[in-house]
C-alpha cells in the first residue's frame, strides 16, 4: 500500500496523541513519586526535584510489607482457584451435554452483571456467616467469585474450538477427564490460562471496594487499601508523595508478570495437530 | 484377533435412527469395508463398535463376550480417525507412547514398541519432531503407528485418507493393507465413501444405506451379484448402466442392469441396441464411449486401447453380453 504523505504524518500524529493520554497520568505519578514538599503541588510537565525520600518513607512505615505480602498471596490463591473452578467448569460446559447448559452458561454470565456494590452487603453476610471476617479467605472467596464468569466464559469458548477428535483419540488411548484435562487439554490452553489468569491476577491485585469492607485490622489490608489509608503528618495532610510512590511500586509487579508471560503466550499452540 | 457380533444394533440421537437395526458378523483376522454414501450411518457404526457412541439397544459382542457397556479402552481397540489427530503438544515419541503411558506399561516395554512401530512404519527418525513439524503423509502414518503400538484386538479406520492427496492416498493405502498382512490375526474396520478403496482393501465389504445393511460380501461378489439397485449402482466404476421402460420389458424385468465393459460393439445386423455417441472418455489405457440409445441416459460403453477420435457422433450398434445381465425387479431387488 502506498499511503500519501499527509495521511501517514496524521495517522501517526494521532497514534502520538492517544499513546500521550494512555501514558500521561503514570507519568505524572512517577514523577510525583520523585518529588518532595511543595513541589508536589505545582503542574510541571519535568521534575523539579528528585529524590529517594519518598520510597524511603514506604519502607520504613509500619505494614507496607505485610500489605504486600497479602496481596499477594490473595491474588495467587485467587488465580490459582478460579483456573481450577473454570478449567474443569469449562470442560463440562464445553464438552459434556447436559439439559439447561446454555441456561447455565447465561446464569454465570449474568452474575458478573452485578455492580460490587449491589451484592456487598449480601456477600458480607455470607463471609460472616463462614466466619470469614478479617482473613484473607474473605477476599480469595469473593475475588473468585467475580472473576470466575470470566475465566470461564473465556476457557469454554478456548475449549470448544478444539477438535473433538482430539478428546476422543484420548478416551481411545484410555484417558480420563482428568487426564484429558490436564495432560492434552492444558497444555492446549495454555495461551488462554496465562491471559485469564493474568487478569484475574490484576483484578484481585488492584481490588479496593471489598478489601476495605472485608478486612479492619491494619495487618490483614490489602496494598490498594493501605494506600487509601496512606495518613500524613497531620488529619489534614495527604500524604501524596508516598501514595505516588506507592503506586509506582505495586505496578511493577504487574508489569513483570505481563512481560513474563508475553512469551509464553505463544498463539497457534494447535496448529498442526488436525490436518494441516 | 477378536471375532465382532453385531445383533439387532440400533442408535438413536434423539428421536431420530440412524442405525436401524444391523446384524452383522466380523470374522477373526478380517478386514472389513463399510462402505456407503454419506449419511447412511457407516461412521456411527463404527463409532459404537470403538465404543465412543453409546449403542441405543442391540448386542455388540467381542469374541462373545457383551461390550455394549465396556470403555474403549478396554475393548482392545484401536482407531485412526480422518483428521488424524495427534497431540499437538508432544513429540511424536510421546503420541505413540501416550496410551501405554496412561496403561502403567513397564519404561522399557513401551520403547521397543515404539521404536518397533516407527520402524515399521519408517517414521523412526521423525521420534523427536512434534506434528506441526511433520508433512500429511507422516502425520497420517504417525497415526497409524499409534494405533499399532497399542497392539489392538481390532483395528478402526475412519475415512483415514480422505484429507490427503491423490498420490499420497495410493501410497498410504499400502500402508495400511501392510500392518494387515504383518498381523493377520488383527481384525480391522475400515469406513469410507470411496467404493475403490472399498474394493482394493477389503477382504469382505458391507455396503450400507440409510442405517440398514444392503449387502455383506467379499467385493468380487457384490461386483458380480449384487442384490439390489442400490448396490448395484454404487460398487463399481464407471456406475453400471441402467435401463427402464421398454429396455427393461424385452428381458422381463423393471430395471435392467448392466456394466460399462458388458456392451460389446457389434455389426449392425447383431444389435440389440444402435444409437449415437455423444461424448467419450479416453483414459489411455481404456476409453468409455457414452451412447444415446434413446433411454433416459446414455449408455456407457467401456473398450479397451486408445480412442478413436472418429467415433464422436457415429452411430453404433450395441449388445449387452446375455450372461452378465442384471434383471431387478419392482422391487429393486435381483430376479431369478
Amino acid at each position: 500500500m502506498n499511503r500519501s504523505m499527509p495521511r501517514t504524518i496524521a495517522f501517526y500524529a494521532c497514534v502520538l496523541l492517544i499513546v500521550l493520554i494512555a501514558v500521561f497520568p503514570f507519568y505524572y505519578a512517577i514523577m510525583t513519586s520523585f518529588e518532595t514538599g511543595t513541589a508536589i503541588f505545582r503542574p510541571n510537565i519535568l521534575p523539579e526535584s528528585f529524590s529517594w525520600d519518598n520510597y524511603k518513607a514506604i519502607f520504613t512505615r509500619r505494614g507496607f510489607v505485610r500489605s504486600v505480602a497479602n496481596s499477594v498471596f490473595i491474588a495467587s490463591i485467587t488465580v490459582g482457584a478460579a483456573l481450577l473452578l473454570a478449567v474443569t467448569a469449562s470442560y463440562a460446559l464445553a464438552r459434556v451435554s447436559f439439559r439447561g447448559r446454555g441456561l447455565l452458561l447465561m446464569t454465570i454470565l449474568g452474575v458478573s452483571m452485578f455492580p460490587q456494590i449491589a451484592v456487598l452487603s449480601g456477600l458480607y453476610e455470607l463471609i460472616n456467616l463462614l466466619g470469614l471476617y478479617n482473613k484473607p479467605w474473605a477476599l480469595v472467596l469473593s475475588y473468585t467469585i467475580f472473576t470466575l464468569p470470566f475465566t470461564v466464559w473465556v476457557l469454554t469458548t478456548f475449549m470448544r474450538d478444539l477438535p473433538m477428535e482430539i478428546e476422543e483419540a484420548a478416551i481411545v488411548d484410555g484417558a480420563t477427564p482428568w487426564v484429558i484435562i490436564t495432560r492434552v487439554f492444558m497444555p492446549l490452553l495454555w495461551p488462554a490460562l496465562v491471559t485469564t489468569g493474568l487478569l484475574a491476577f490484576i483484578g484481585a491485585w488492584n481490588e479496593f471496594l471489598f478489601a476495605l469492607t472485608f478486612t479492619i485490622s491494619a495487618d490483614q489490608r490489602t496494598v490498594p487499601v493501605a494506600i487509601a489509608l496512606l495518613s500524613g503528618a497531620s488529619q489534614q495532610e495527604i500524604p501524596w508523595g508516598p501514595i505516588m510512590a506507592v503506586s509506582v511500586l505495586v505496578t511493577i509487579p504487574l508489569i513483570v508478570l505481563v512481560r513474563v508471560f508475553q512469551r509464553k503466550i505463544v498463539a497457534g499452540l494447535t496448529a498442526g495437530g488436525v490436518k494441516g | 484377533m477378536a471375532n465382532i457380533t453385531l445383533k439387532a444394533v440400533r442408535k438413536s440421537f434423539g428421536s431420530f435412527e440412524v442405525i436401524k437395526g444391523i446384524d452383522l458378523e466380523i470374522r477373526k483376522g478380517e478386514f472389513m469395508v463399510f462402505v456407503g454414501p454419506s449419511g447412511c450411518g457407516k461412521s456411527t457404526l463404527l463409532r459404537l463398535i470403538s465404543g465412543l457412541e453409546e449403542i441405543t439397544s442391540g448386542d455388540l459382542m467381542f469374541d462373545d463376550a457383551r461390550v455394549n457397556n465396556v470403555i474403549p479402552s478396554e475393548r482392545g481397540i484401536a482407531m485412526v480417525f480422518q483428521s488424524y489427530v495427534l497431540y499437538p503438544h508432544m513429540k511424536v515419541y510421546d503420541n505413540l507412547a501416550f496410551g501405554m503411558k496412561l496403561g502403567k506399561r513397564d519404561k522399557s516395554e513401551i520403547d521397543t514398541r515404539v521404536r518397533k512401530a516407527a520402524e515399521m512404519l519408517q517414521i523412526d527418525h521423525l521420534l523427536d519432531r512434534l506434528p506441526r513439524q511433520l508433512s500429511g503423509g507422516q502425520r497420517q502414518r504417525v497415526a497409524i503407528g499409534r494405533a499399532i503400538v497399542r497392539d489392538p484386538r481390532v483395528f478402526l479406520f475412519d475415512e483415514p485418507l480422505s484429507n490427503l492427496d491423490a498420490a499420497l492416498r495410493v501410497a498410504t493405502r499400502l500402508e495400511i493393507a501392510k500392518p494387515h498382512h504383518d498381523m493377520n490375526d488383527v481384525t480391522m474396520i475400515y469406513v469410507t465413501h470411496d467404493q475403490v478403496e472399498a474394493m482394493t482393501l477389503a477382504d469382505r465389504i458391507c455396503v450400507l444405506r440409510d442405517g440398514v445393511v444392503e449387502q455383506v460380501g467379499t467385493p468380487a461378489e457384490l461386483y458380480e451379484k449384487p442384490n439390489s439397485v442400490f448396490v448395484a449402482g454404487f460398487i463399481g466404476s464407471p456406475k453400471m448402466n441402467f435401463l427402464t421402460g421398454t429396455f427393461a420389458d424385452a428381458v422381463g424385468c423393471t430395471t435392467l442392469g448392466i456394466r460399462a465393459e458388458h456392451i460389446d460393439i457389434v455389426d449392425q445386423a447383431d444389435a440389440t441396441w444402435t444409437g449415437t455417441v455423444v461424448h467419450a472418455e479416453d483414459l489411455g489405457s481404456d476409453h468409455f464411449l457414452f451412447v444415446d440409445i434413446g433411454a433416459d441416459e446414455p449408455v456407457v460403453v467401456r473398450r479397451s486401447g486408445k480412442l478413436d477420435t472418429g467415433m464422436l457422433g457415429q452411430v453404433v450398434s450395441l449388445r449387452p453380453q446375455a450372461e452378465n445381465l442384471h434383471r431387478f425387479g419392482p422391487d429393486d431387488k435381483p430376479l431369478g
